[in-house]
């Protein structure tokens, strides 16, 4: 799908808070599509990383906001040990959890939980999963 | 040598196969080892935000209360507590900005500087034990059982904190070869399983987990070892879903690591 770049689509402040929250810089990305290879959850995000990795380089706040694929990702740090560049792409995702998940929005409620799964349900799932997705 | 044990909450709880089964291999190996006093949950996940160390405070106060305990060796069963009492110490060994404000923060606590070595059941087994001595060891042997070790992530990932070659490990297989099983070699062994995506995703992480039992079975094998109480949940416990609803050609019994 084509899209117009100007000054005015990119999001200077998202694109500033990304790098301050993750510590990684984005712009290395030189697009070889390593990360999208080796996403396990290639096939249910509606971004691929690599273009993630794009839209966060044009500075497209509205798409990303519109992918699920920080939310889908489950930092398995595939990615991360493999990308060329160096770039720990598991961070950039954190980072873009982090920018909704610090106005206290939960993606996920705890007490929405049914009793027959916290009763299954190893602590270690319900630590990491709390942690990741929720304020 | 004795060594402290780190065991977390899940092996207290919901794995405590994981904790006798290992502990009972430690006291057949002679290892001597002293649960950690007074451990607190070590969070289950590193926090991937680099101006977050709030969440840091958890695993370094464990490490602090290794130190006190005198040990310098503190041993892990479960993947996920590893991955995390590991990041935490090589941040404290290698970050001096962030060693020096997580001090701070902490001024009840003496200061720790990452000088205790963290590590997982098998990597210490393997530097410590050697696979001879495991196999001289071993009374009940798996006689030749079609065994698929799988990994996950966070045993293998970032690299500085793997506990073999990250892209192509054999530690887990020379284990249970040793314990008399034959070894069946599959690629999704390093993939992960959905982790806590099963809260947020709960179908996204049944399909991955489906595909890495497709793929053991396809490779031959008649189960599974493991060694983290989540993947176990996710290949283990909802393998009935998988049966139902997915393509599992037939069940994988899930081992979590033991002898």
């Amino acid at each position: 799908m084509p899209m117009k770049i100007s000054k005015e689509t990119a999001n200077e402040q998202l694109r500033q808070k990304v790098k301050e929250i993750s510590g990684e810089d984005f712009q290395k990305c030189y697009q070889c599509g390593t990360c999208s290879g080796s996403c396990p959850m290639a096939d249910q995000v509606t971004v691929l990383p690599r273009r993630v990795m794009a839209l966060l380089q044009l500075g497209r706040k509205e798409a990303l906001e519109e992918a699920n694929t920080h939310w889908v990702c489950a930092s398995c740090h595939m990615c991360m040990v493999r990308c060329p560049r160096g770039i720990d792409i598991t961070k950039v995702m954190e980072s873009l959890r982090q920018l909704t998940l610090r106005k206290n929005e939960d993606i996920i409620n705890p007490s929405e939980i049914s009793k027959e799964d916290t009763e299954k349900l190893p602590q270690v799932a319900m630590v990491s999963g709390f942690r990741k997705l929720t304020s | 040598m004795k060594i402290s044990y780190y065991p977390g909450c899940t092996l207290k709880t919901k794995a405590k196969n994981l904790e006798s089964s290992a502990l009972a291999c430690l006291d057949a190996l002679g290892v001597e080892y002293e649960e950690l006093p007074r451990w607190n949950c070590c969070g289950a996940v590193y926090s991937l935000s680099d101006d977050d160390l709030i969440h840091l405070i958890a695993p370094v106060r464990d490490l602090i209360r290794v130190q006190e305990q005198g040990f310098d060796t503190v041993l892990t069963l479960c993947s996920m507590c590893y991955n995390t009492l590991a990041r935490a110490n090589e941040l404290m060994k290698n970050d001096e900005v962030k060693r020096g404000t997580i001090n701070d923060f902490m001024d009840e606590e003496p200061d720790y500087k990452g000088e205790i070595k963290v590590v997982h059941f098998l990597d210490f087994i393997r530097d410590e034990i050697g696979w001879d001595k495991l196999k001289a060891s071993v009374k009940n042997s798996l006689n030749g059982m079609k065994l698929a070790p799988y990994y996950g992530c966070t045993l293998l990932r970032p690299g500085d904190v793997s506990i073999d070659k990250s892209n192509s490990p054999v530690v887990f297989e020379e284990c249970m070869e040793a314990l008399g099983a034959e070894i069946v070699k599959f690629p999704k062994a390093i993939e992960c399983c959905g982790s806590y995506q099963v809260l947020g995703n709960p179908e996204a992480a049944l399909k991955v987990s489906n595909d890495i039992i497709t793929d053991a079975t396809a490779h031959g094998a008649e189960a599974m070892a493991l060694t983290c109480p989540l993947c176990d949940y996710n290949l283990g416990h909802r393998q009935e879903e998988m049966l139902k609803s997915m393509k599992v050609p037939k069940r994988c019994r899930c081992f979590i690591l033991r002898s």
